[in-house]
Order: structure tokens, then sequence, then C-alpha cells
């Protein structure tokens, strides 16, 4: 019992992050229907920028938040200089771009930083808590709550807020958002900075655990493009299970069956996932219009 | 008389392979000639599955690998000539991409996206942990088809590289000739009708989930193939072929050329081969220029870059 209660926590630890990405992608695609291979760089970036900033002599907090913050307008750049610039073009070429510039933002850390990995203090410690039988760092603790506030926060801001809903109203239909009145432009910037924003945090939270360098970015995207997948693409919902979910199989593999398979555990539990719904699990069906 | 595009587009293509050697200054030239030729091969393929039916993969290296280990494994296991393994290998690329086509080819768009992904993944992972058959991460070599020796005892001494080069650039103006034909023939015509319109394709009565997998297979077979060429002139391999990256880079090289044309996505390859050689100067900004290519070139050339450059050409001759 104490072992799978082991790897449960470890599973939602990773899951929580990889939700938090997934929730990135989720945000961006509902803006713009463009899904932003370059999200797993937004990770690295806030877990780089806060080692560099803090390394420079800066208190902890004020790095990361201006590891946030400087995430952030990198999101708004790739949105004016590369999205915005590319709008209907068809999906392949997005995704090219998107990965184009992924390689681009990893290339530019190398040589602005280095290749090396780095990690900063943990928030509170690196004692570990036991928990019934298991034992966790507190900085899992901070990975799963950080992640819960943030679910909250945007649950809030999207539900409450004027600025919430007209992002809402644009995922839903474009045009239509328009007609009422609804800067759409102004919406994908502002998603694309939310999005970079969630992304730079996720990587401040982890970056004592896992470690942070330049090359961390693709493993990220492709795990939490897979969870926002799993979860249907577009729902935030989709993006917090799919993500969750995700960590929890790869954790379980790696305990009981392989640790070599434990990527592959979450590819097949995907395939089979979508061959039974291509939507994924929270999607909206599609009627096509002809 | 006036020559079809395609026999223009074979011509070019075969003139070019030809005749590049004569400015070759030294064997690395043949070296890099037949890399783009590997991957020009795989690309090819990939016209047929994106430019023709515009369906996108993002695993097509898990194929590359097949090929790739076949050469490696069959010669061992099975007493295979390497060149009948090879044959073997696009056999059993066709056959996976027959079974996993069915179900994954009903997705789309990004959908379509993530499970081929995953099918890819699955293929690398299998071949970077199953040591004690593939040799794992440290690769295994591939024996020689003894095809050159075969050359050589009926007076033609070639070079290694030299004859690589010309092997690989046969087998690619080959499989451009079958996908040039396949534009033309009743299958490319439906497989183009599906691209425009899935539904308004399905109305006048084309199979479109048979003509896809259709696609997919073909597609299959062009990156087994390619795998195995590369196999056999490395004479090592790698699970590399089959990683995330390399299906990412093929399906780059396709659309950054033109994914509607034969000719320009081979183009693409010759480019994306050719950079990082060019680059190992500035190995620093290696990753900054590719990045900067690849979103260039997709920003301000939608539809590549062969056939937004002969629109602006032809253009400009009216």
């Amino acid at each position: 019992m104490p072992e799978l209660m082991q790897f449960l926590l470890s599973g939602v630890t990773v899951g929580a992050v990889y939700a938090l990405v997934a929730l990135g992608f989720t945000i961006i695609y509902n803006a713009s229907d463009v899904v932003n291979f370059a999200q797993g760089e937004f990770v690295m970036l806030g877990g780089m920028f806060t080692v560099f900033a803090f390394e420079a002599g800066l208190p902890l907090p004020l790095a990361a938040l201006l590891a946030i913050i400087a995430t952030a307008a990198i999101g708004v750049a790739l949105n004016k200089l590369a999205i915005e610039p590319a709008r209907g073009a068809p999906v392949v070429s997005l995704i090219i771009i998107t990965i184009g510039a992924s390689i681009l933002i990893r290339g530019l850390t190398q040589i602005a930083f280095d290749k090396q990995l780095h990690r900063f203090p943990a928030f509170s410690g690196d004692a570990p808590i036991q928990i019934v039988g298991a034992t966790m760092l507190p900085q899992s603790l901070w990975v799963i709550a950080g992640a819960l506030a943030i679910f909250v926060g945007l649950w809030l801001f999207f539900t409450r807020t004027l600025t919430g809903r007209a992002v809402l109203a644009t995922a839903n239909n474009r045009i239509a958002a328009q007609l009422v009145g609804i800067n759409t432009k102004y919406v994908m910037t502002l998603s694309f900075a939310l999005s970079a924003a969630i992304g730079a945090l996720a990587g401040v939270l982890v970056t004592p655990i896992t470690l942070t360098g330049y090359d961390i970015g693709i493993a990220l995207a492709l795990k939490g493009f897979a969870a926002a997948m799993l979860g249907g693409m577009g729902n935030p919902k989709g993006a917090l299970v799919g993500g969750l979910l995700l960590g929890v199989i790869e954790a379980l593999t790696a305990g009981y069956l392989s640790s070599q398979y434990k990527d592959a555990a979450a590819f097949v539990i995907i395939l089979a996932v979508l061959f039974a719904m291509p939507q994924g699990l929270f999607g909206r069906q599609s009627t096509d219009r002809v | 008389m006036r020559l079809s595009s395609k026999t223009t587009t074979l011509l070019a293509l075969a003139a070019l392979i030809a005749l590049a050697p004569l400015f070759f200054p030294s064997s690395y030239y043949f070296r890099v000639g037949s890399l783009i030729f590997v991957n020009g091969l795989a690309v090819t393929g990939l016209v047929v599955l994106t430019g023709y039916a515009g369906q996108i993969s993002l695993g097509h290296a898990g194929f590359v690998g097949i090929g790739a280990y076949a050469c490696a494994l069959a010669p061992v296991h099975l007493g295979l000539n390497p060149i009948a393994a090879a044959v073997v290998g696009a056999a059993l690329s066709g056959g996976i991409a027959w079974l996993v086509g069915r179900p994954i080819l009903r997705l789309k768009g990004y959908y379509l996206a993530v499970a081929s992904l995953g099918f890819g993944a699955l293929v690398s992972m299998v071949l970077a942990n199953e040591a004690q058959v593939t040799g794992g991460p440290d690769g295994m070599t591939v024996p020689d088809p003894g095809l050159r020796a075969l050359l050589k005892s009926a007076g033609l001494d070639l070079s290694n590289s030299a004859f690589w080069y010309a092997f690989s650039g046969i087998v690619l103006v080959i499989g451009a000739w079958l996908a040039l034909n396949l534009y033309h023939s009743p299958t490319g015509r439906a497989l183009r009708a599906l691209h425009g319109s899935e539904v308004a394709a399905r109305t006048v009565g084309v199979d479109v989930a048979g003509f896809k997998l259709r696609a997919f297979v073909i597609s299959a077979f062009y990156a087994s193939l390619s795998g195995s060429l590369l196999a056999l002139q490395n004479k090592f391999i790698t699970p590399d072929v089959a990683g995330y990256m390399h299906s990412i880079e093929l399906v780059t090289m396709t659309v950054l050329g033109g994914a509607g044309s034969v000719l320009g996505a081979i183009c693409g390859a010759m480019i994306l081969t050719t950079l990082p050689q060019v680059l190992t100067v500035f190995q620093e900004y290696e990753q900054v220029m590719l990045g900067l290519v690849m979103m260039l070139v997709m920003i301000f050339m939608r539809d590549g870059l062969l056939p937004s450059l002969s629109r602006k050409i032809r253009g400009r001759g009216k």
C-alpha cells in the first residue's frame, strides 16, 4: 500500500506539471486554433530565467516574478511576429511555425545561457514529508498547490470577469465575437501572454525537483500536447484530467511494469482513448459544415 | 514538341543528380548528396500523404526505423541478403501502416498528429529498449549487400561514397517517377479530391477511408525504403532514425519545399540536409538558423518554397 501511495504521489506531481502545460495549449488553441508546440519552451524559460536572476543576486520570489513576466513577453512576441502574420495557414504550416519557434528559442537559450542543467533551492527546504507511509518533497506540495491555484484562478477569470468571457466568446465563435465588439486580436495577445506565464510558473515550481536545461522543453511539450488531446483539445477541464491521468499512468507503469516503457504506456492509453473517442475524453462532438 | 510537366520534372531531377558530381571537390559531397536522396525518398512518400491526401503524420520516422532495422536484423536472423531485407522491411512497414492506419486515419488534424506521434514514439522506444535484439541506444552494424563488389567484378569500380550516391540517386528518381504517375492516376485524383473536401469526395463516391489508408501505406513504403538505404550506406544504425526529431525533420522538409510538388519537397530535403552541414562552421547558431528558416518560409511562403517562387516567376512573365 505505501508503494502504491508513493507512485500516486509522484504521478500527481508530474501530472500537475503536464496539466499546466496542457492548459497552456488549451488557452492558445481556444483563442487562435493554433497548437503551440513552443509551450514546453515557456516552462524551460521560466526555470532558466529564474535560475539566472537568482544567481545574479535577486531574491527568489522577485527572480521568479521577473521570469514569469519575461516569458509572457516572449509569448506575446511569438504571437505578434509569427502567429498573427500566418493567420489562416493550414494546420501543418502552423505546426511547423511553432516547432520552428521552439527550436529557435532553444537555440537562443543555449547561446544566451549555457547547456548545463540548473536548479535553485526548493521553496521550503528539502526535508521529505511522510504521508501514509510514502515520502514526499515539500516542493511537490508547492507544485500541486500551484497547479490547483492556477486552475481555480482561471476558472474565476473565465466565468466572472468581462475579459475572461470575451476570451470564451472568441473561442466559441470568432466572427460572432468580433460582431459584438470584442477585440479578438487583443484576446489572442492576452491568451499568448497568459499561456506563456502559466508555462513559466510551472517551470518555476518544478525546477527544484526536476532541474532545468535548454532542452527540457520538447519532452514537456509532447506530454502536455498528449495530455490536452487525451482530455479533449480546447477544454480546460480536459487539460486538468488529461494531465493528472497521464502523470499517474506513467508513475504506475514505471513502478509496476517497466521504467523504460513509462512513456510508451502514456501513448498506448492515448491511442486507445482516441480510437474509442476521437474527440478525447471531454472533447466537443464536432460536425462538419458543408 | 512540348514535354509534360511530369517528364520535365523527372529529367530535371535526373540531370541534376547525374551532373552534380562534376562539381564535387571531394568524396564528402557524395556523402551529403546521398543523404539528400535518402531524405528525399522519405519526403516523396510524405508528398503522397500530406501533399496529395492532406493528412498529417508526425510519426513517419517510425517506418524509417523499421526499414533501417530490417536491414540490420533480417540478414543476421533470417540469413537474407540486405537488399532482400529492405524489401521485407518495406512489406512489414506497409503491413503495420495498414493495421495502424485504419483506426488512426479516422482522426483529423491535430488528433491525427498526436496519434501518429504516439505511434512513432512507440517504435523508437521499442528500438531503444529491446537491447538484446536491437543493440539498444548504441545501435548495431549493418552487413554489406555486396552490390559494389558485383559492379567491380563487372568492370565498374566506384568508390564507396560514389556508389551509394549513384544507387540512392537512381532509387530516388524511380520513387519520384512513381509518385508523379500516382498524381494523375485515378487514385491520385481521389486523394486530391478528399484533400479538398472529404464530404464532397464521399458524395461523388470516393471511398475516403480506403484511399487515405492507401496513401498512408504508400508513404510508409517510401519511409521504410529510405531507412533501409540509410542503414545500408552508413553500415551502422541507431534508434535515433526513428525518433521524434527525425519525423519532424521529414515533415518540415516536405512542407518547406512545397508539399504539393515532388520536386519541391525534394528541394526541401536538399535545403534541410545541407543546412546543418554548412552551418557546422557556426555550430552555436545552427538551431537558431534552422528555427528561423522554418518560421520565415512558413509565414511568408505558405505553399512552400518552390511553388511560391515558381508562381512569382510565372506571374512576372505575364
